[in-house]
């Protein structure tokens, strides 16, 4: 297909990588989008399944290498061709720096910066012999913010601003892109636990006074994918309701 | 124009090519270094672009840093490296 453009999501079962994905399968019938998914992956065979021509499902354990060669492998094997990657996998485990167990540093670090930098490292073979290509990694408001609680979350989203402003200057001239966007509190369903007390807290501390919605935070990710965007790279677009 | 010659013109394309360098191929001689003072003035971001095209086009892989480094000094050492491991 001559306007194909090929879209990889990392994260696909949760809030933020769906609302992207179907943003991108309904801006245009020749999008094709591939949803990374790990152990849970139900909301993103539904997805799949909606969109069956041109949207498929793959395993893909983000902070290991050999994972993204497989999958990369895949893709170029049903498109032949790869043009953005958004890598919106993550989690985070919140506790003070003196109680963190090793493993809940570890983990964030892997989940939330490893991943990026393996991602990257996977697809820019193909982007760079295209001399085309889009990266859009998912920070974080912590990245700029640094909550305490959130040492190793920050530090990781830290981490993926820096790297995408580093590997964007890097990859300029072969025409490839690579971005940030910093979502602040949005509604992916996260918030649901949180007491009356806290929500109230919460929205106090955003200026619009309400949180985001997952497609606020897909319409960044999409203009940063887009052609429009061609003289942006090296951003990082907070999505926050106004609160830095 | 034998198999090597010819070998070596398709690999000065795919220099002047990929990296839309402001020259000829036939400005480009076998020996000449690609980097450094006496080179054509490539640089690190020319060298990975260089890597993935030698890998697209001719079949070599180029494992690491180290040996992209003795691969890429000049068009000579390239074309060696594809006949002995790629497929010229």
């Amino acid at each position: 297909m001559a306007d194909q453009r090929v879209i990889l999501i990392t994260g696909g079962n949760g809030g933020l990588g769906r609302a992207t994905a179907r943003m991108f399968l309904e801006e245009s019938p020749n999008n094709f989008v591939w949803l990374g998914v790990r152990t849970r992956r139900e909301a993103a065979d539904k997805l799949a399944a909606e969109f069956s021509d041109r949207c498929r499902c793959v395993e893909l354990e983000a902070a290991e290498p050999e994972a993204w060669q497989k999958t990369v492998g895949e893709i170029l094997k049903v498109n032949n061709r790869l043009d953005v990657l958004v890598n919106n996998a993550g989690q985070h485990q919140d506790v003070l720096l003196a109680q963190m167990p090793l493993d809940a540093w570890r983990d964030v670090l892997d989940a939330n910066l490893h991943s990026v930098f393996n991602g990257c490292q996977a697809v820019l073979p193909t982007m760079i012999s295209q001399h085309r290509g889009r990266i859009v990694n998912i920070a974080s408001l912590s990245a700029l913010l640094a909550p305490p609680g959130q040492t190793n979350y920050a530090a990781a989203k830290a981490g993926v601003v820096a790297l995408t402003q580093s590997l964007a200057k890097e990859v300029a001239r072969i025409g490839i892109t690579v971005n940030a966007v910093c979502p602040g509190y949005v509604d992916t369903g996260a918030f649901d636990d949180m007491s009356a007390e806290e929500r109230k807290l919460t929205l106090a501390r955003i200026p619009m006074r309400r949180f985001g919605r997952p497609e606020e935070v897909a319409a960044a990710v999409k203009f940063l994918a887009s052609a429009q965007a061609s003289y942006v790279t090296g951003s990082a677009i907070k999505v926050d309701g106004g609160i830095l | 124009m034998d198999n090597h010659s010819e070998l070596k013109a398709r690999i000065k394309k795919m220099i002047v090519e990929n990296l839309m360098l402001q020259m000829t191929e036939a400005e480009i001689s076998d020996e000449q270094p690609l980097f450094g003072p006496e080179g054509i003035g490539l640089d690190s971001v020319d060298a990975l672009q260089l890597v993935v095209g030698l890998d697209k086009n001719f079949g070599l892989k180029i494992p690491n840093p180290a040996a992209a480094k003795v691969v890429l000094r000049n068009v000579n050492t390239m074309a060696e490296a594809v006949v002995k491991e790629g497929k010229p």
